[in-house]
């Protein structure tokens, strides 16, 4: 293995108190450039998981990796401020305007003004919205169009890590498609690395190169999409997979029906 | 509108807004300083948060009137202790004891808003505070303080309308205020006064209260320009009640008044009188009587009228009772080894008089206590709040075996129409008080003096006692007063301005 990877999990484990840990002896790579989904139910540790990258949360056991470096060493701060956050529920400050909200991170960093505002009209053009929307405030915006502000807010002050909390979660399938289809090509072009959180699995196998799978704190499955739909040994996994696969099979046979 | 009082109580208006403005505007300040970086230690902090809101509710529930009250002496020692420290003392009374009292009063509202908008912030907002890489201290300045912003201004405007209202209290420890003109105009039924106090501090809290909320809406919904606006309304305000005060410049002597007719109309002749020899005078009126000694003795006020049985039994603390003479070579004694000068007595008393209707008397032949004593069983008696529980009482009882039928307490209002009109048959009144004359009432002689006397004197302040220029002017109010005249002034007080009265007095007076 010649580059470190640019995510390590080794045997993380993250506990509350005395109860079952949130993330119990978990290890996984995220490789540079490789976009993960990360899959599991409600309280299987997803969102610990992603804090403990970006260190909102610290493991209890075990070493978090960044880019080969002990994240334990490195300065939260900072680590912060070079690695996007795309918030579930958005996560937008209310109280400034789009174009504030997407150079908040450039403005912790020092950038001045005119910097700040090129970026942020650049951000919005990649996430394709109108110029016009730099100086409206988060309400006057669509649940859509809040949600591509979030992402440009993660982008903004060039991170190679990106993370994203259920990013399109509470959007409509609609805009949910076009979102994810706009950020797979953003995170193609930019050459990021991406660490997805969903609980949708078809989600996951559509946008996401490697899956991982998360019960109870507990990594179940690590994979291409591919591989973990062949997989039947678990019948959890086999489980989660069963809508996605059934829905795909549907699919064909109502497309072979209508084929001439 | 054509009542001469209105255009007499606003020529007033620049000083006791000024005043008053200064005082709520500066212990405002000091109230916000203090509850801010309070409010921000609270937020994290709930065992400290629990104990700072029980701390400033429990000040809330003190009574304005008390609050004030309670930081005069507690200053009084705090100066004398630098004083003695640092040879540096400072005035107990006036602008020091009503910022403290009223900044302590500011805070709950300030504290409790700050606190409520801090910890009402989405949880979610807070996270993505430091998830885009914000020190919590800049997740404080840039996202809590902001969104919790309109939160706390509601708590500011809260605190702005209390102080204003409570300033109005500052009056008897000396600070001057709208109250001036409320506590005047109670003790000498000037309704008048009362009314411009309330409309002037009403409108004075309802304009700051409404330049704070153009503020407060222009921090909700981010526009500068209300922001701004409310800014300048809040800085008209201040500036027009500040500059005519310093405009005012020099400040001349201090005459201090007690919260009484008597004294306010005192206080306005000893002012014409310093006037007339041109010096300039202010006055300190409606200070609490026990507060008006010691302000004189720190040097707070240069002069006023006190009364020689209230010095020697408040502080000589003597129970005993001396001919009038003795009383007035003694305390002139005691007064100076405090350096306080005693520079004579204005002529007439002020001390408690038995009185009956003079036809009454007559008619049952009683012209000294002791022909009272006589047919006392057969009578009844009235007297103030105090006056039964008082020395003076005591040592009537004793001199004269006085006992009365019936012992009633009343209101002093009430008590002339009730011996005019035969409801009791003495009542226990004050030698000065001109309802004796009004309601042909005659003053029973207190023939084995048991009663104290209570000699109106007038008393200079240890650092002017040797100032020829002032007791030069006030020499020929010595012996100017007797008790007919004053009794007489105190009359007009009811329904003229105490101005209106020493300008009479001093008509009347030939000086």
């Amino acid at each position: 293995m010649d580059a470190p990877a640019a995510i390590s999990f080794e045997a993380v484990t993250r506990a509350y108190g005395s109860g079952r840990p949130a993330l119990d002896g978990v290890s996984f790579q995220v490789g540079s450039g490789e976009f993960l989904a990360v899959v599991g139910p409600s309280g299987s540790g997803k969102t610990t998981l992603l804090r403990l990258i970006n260190r909102l949360a610290e493991p209890t056991g075990g070493t978090v990796r960044i880019g080969g470096e002990d994240a334990a060493a490195l300065d939260p701060i900072a680590l912060r401020r070079r690695v996007g956050y795309v918030f579930q529920g958005v996560g937008l400050f209310p109280h400034l305007t789009v174009a504030e909200n997407i150079a908040i991170t450039p403005k912790l960093l020092g950038w001045d003004g005119p910097r700040r505002a090129a970026r942020a009209a650049e951000l919005l053009a990649l996430v394709r919205l109108p110029a016009s929307y730099a100086p409206r405030f988060p309400h006057q915006l669509s649940g859509g169009e809040r949600q591509r502000v979030g992402v440009a807010r993660a982008l903004a002050a060039e991170p190679r890590i990106v993370l994203m909390d259920e990013p399109f979660s509470a959007l409509d399938a609609l805009t949910r498609d076009a979102l994810g289809d706009d950020y797979r090509r953003l995170h193609r072009d930019l050459g990021l690395t991406s660490v997805m959180i969903t609980h949708d699995m078809l989600e996951a196998l559509l946008l996401a190169d490697r899956v991982v799978v998360l019960r109870e704190g507990r990594l179940i499955a690590d994979g291409a999409p591919a591989d973990l739909m062949r997989r039947t040994d678990d019948p959890f996994l086999r489980e989660l997979m069963q809508t996605p696969r059934r829905h795909a099979e549907k699919l064909a046979a109502f497309m072979a029906e209508r084929a001439p | 509108m054509s009542d001469p009082r209105v255009a007499q109580a606003l020529v007033q208006l620049p000083d006791y807004a000024g005043s008053h403005v200064r005082v709520a505007a500066i212990a405002l300040g000091l109230g916000i300083a203090l509850s801010l970086p309070l409010a921000f230690l609270c937020v994290r902090r709930p065992a400290l948060r629990a104990l700072a809101l029980a701390a400033t509710s429990l000040v809330q529930t003190i009574p304005g009137l008390a609050l004030l009250a309670l930081f005069y002496p507690l200053l009084l020692a705090a100066a004398a202790l630098t004083e003695r420290l640092f040879g540096v003392g400072f005035s107990a009374l006036g602008l020091i004891p009503s910022v403290l009292a009223l900044a302590l009063y500011s805070m709950l509202p300030v504290l409790r808003n700050t606190v409520t908008g801090l910890m009402g912030i989405d949880p979610a907002v807070r996270e993505a505070a430091l998830g885009v890489g914000m020190t919590p201290r800049q997740s404080l300045w840039m996202v809590e303080w902001p969104l919790a912003l309109p939160v706390i201004m509601g708590g500011v405007r809260t605190a702005a309308v209390w102080v204003i209202g409570t300033a109005t209290l500052a009056t008897p420890i000396g600070q001057t205020s709208l109250g001036n003109y409320i506590f005047t105009g109670l003790q000498t039924q000037n309704w008048v006064f009362v009314l411009v106090g309330c409309i002037a501090a009403a409108a004075l809290a309802l304009a700051v209260d409404q330049s704070l909320a153009l503020m407060e809406r222009g921090v909700a919904i981010r526009s500068r320009g209300r922001v701004i606006g409310g800014a300048l309304g809040l800085l008209v305000i201040v500036s027009l009640a500040v500059v005519p005060t310093f405009a005012r410049g020099g400040r001349g002597y201090v005459v201090g008044a007690k919260p009484f007719a008597e004294q306010y109309v005192l206080a306005a002749l000893i002012a014409r009188q310093l006037e007339a020899n041109g010096l300039a005078a202010n006055r300190r009126e409606g200070l609490g009587s026990a507060v008006a000694f010691d302000a004189l003795a720190a040097g707070d006020i240069d002069v006023y009228v006190d009364y020689t049985g209230t010095l020697w039994a408040n502080e000589m603390k003597r129970s005993d009772i001396r001919p009038r003479d003795e009383v007035m070579a003694e305390l002139s004694r005691w007064l100076d080894a405090r350096g306080v000068l005693l520079l004579g007595g204005l002529g007439f008393e002020n001390a408690y008089t038995l009185a009956m209707p003079r036809a009454r008397a007559q008619a049952l032949g009683i012209r000294t206590l002791d022909d009272l004593a006589r047919v006392a069983p057969r009578l009844s008696i009235a007297g103030d709040y105090e006056f039964f529980g008082r020395p003076e009482w005591q040592a009537l009882r004793a001199a004269y075996g006085l006992t009365f039928r019936a012992e009633r307490t009343m209101q002093p209002e009430f008590m002339y129409p009730a011996v005019a009109s035969g409801d009791v048959d003495v009542i226990a009144g004050y030698t000065s008080d001109g309802r004796i004359a009004q309601f042909g009432l005659q003053t029973i002689d207190d023939n084995r003096h048991a009663i104290p006397p209570y000699d109106a004197v007038i008393l200079v302040s240890p650092k002017r006692r040797g100032d020829a220029a002032l007791l030069n002017a006030l020499r020929p109010l010595v012996g100017a007063i007797d008790v007919a005249t004053m009794r007489d002034a105190n009359l007009r007080a009811a329904s003229e301005t105490p101005d209106a009265v020493a300008r009479w007095l001093r008509e009347r007076t030939g000086r």
